[in-house]
């Protein structure tokens, strides 16, 4: 029997900013960021986005990160992701969500994303009180 | 109110859209223009979900064009937008759209464009529209952004134009 497929992420996100983040967790988590591939919606229509997105998804399991729901990122990516039991996406993007994910990649793919978009959301906060 | 965009951009619902005019114009409501997504039950879904909160109608051109006196006359702020130029042309026709302006947001490139703007790639067929939107009284200009330089159609028509066209 094949060994399953690990679970990979992408971020589709305005202008470098996917890149950004990549180069961000690699600066924290090292290699664990070849987990992670960047797609910029930079100069494409959304027919070349959504096939991009496909070719960067692959056949495995894929966490897909999104930075605006609303936006061109979001909508290939629910395209993309629609009626796809192992294509997830998440909106929202943050580095401490995108941390949390490449050290728990041997989680079940229902799981992990439970598990990082929780983190995401913890990781919002205001620690100093207003005045 | 009235509709206060008109605007033509193959992404339709994104975030220039969304934030960028919506945040300027304050829209109660989009108006998405289009015959084949006007069809697509999925595709609208996929719409509803990205911009969750809006309100969305989807409409054929020829629905437009009998109900844009309604949206005219409404309360509610409207964005109009087109997937294309030939769409936009079609609502103008026979004056419809005298006296509005129309926005060019985005066509990015592909087979048979040519670059006008970073944000905007023609085709031959596209600048024939431009020019039927002209004589149909419409004020067609180019601006991705608010804040953005403001292009007239004459510059648009101008740049990008090839020796043999």
């Amino acid at each position: 029997m094949s060994e399953p497929l690990p679970v990979r992420g992408v971020i589709v996100a305005h202008g470098p900013m996917a890149l950004a983040m990549v180069e961000a967790v690699r600066t924290i988590a090292g290699d664990r960021a070849d987990a992670l591939h960047p797609l910029s919606n930079n100069g494409k229509g959304p027919a070349q986005l959504v096939r991009d997105l496909d070719e960067a998804m692959g056949e495995g399991p894929v966490v897909v990160f999104v930075d605006l729901r609303a936006g061109s990122c979001g909508m290939a990516a629910l395209s993309s992701c629609r009626d796809r039991s192992r294509r997830v996406v998440v909106c929202g993007v943050n580095l401490p969500m995108l941390l949390d994910f490449v050290f728990h990649l041997d989680l079940p793919l229902d799981d992990l994303v439970a598990r990082v978009v929780e983190k995401g959301r913890a990781a919002i906060d205001r620690p100093i009180p207003a005045r | 109110m009235p509709i206060v965009l008109y605007r033509v951009d193959e992404r339709l619902i994104h975030g220039q859209v969304v934030i960028g005019w919506g945040h300027q114009l304050r829209p109660g409501r989009f108006v998405l223009v289009d015959d084949d997504l006007s069809r697509s039950a999925w595709e609208q879904e996929l719409y509803r979900l990205g911009a969750a909160g809006s309100n969305m109608e989807f409409v054929s051109v020829d629905e437009a064009r009998d109900r844009i006196d309604e949206w005219r006359s409404a309360p509610e702020r409207t964005i109009l937008l087109t997937r294309d130029l030939g769409a936009m042309r079609r609502l103008a026709a026979g004056g419809l759209l005298a006296g509005e302006k129309v926005n060019l947001g985005g066509i990015h490139h592909g087979p048979d464009r040519t670059e006008v703007l970073s944000y905007l790639h023609v085709t031959r067929s596209d600048r024939d529209d431009l020019r039927a939107l002209r004589e149909e009284g419409v004020e067609v200009s180019a601006q991705d952004l608010p804040d953005a330089p403001r292009v007239g159609l004459d510059s648009l028509l101008k740049e990008g134009e090839r020796p043999s066209e």
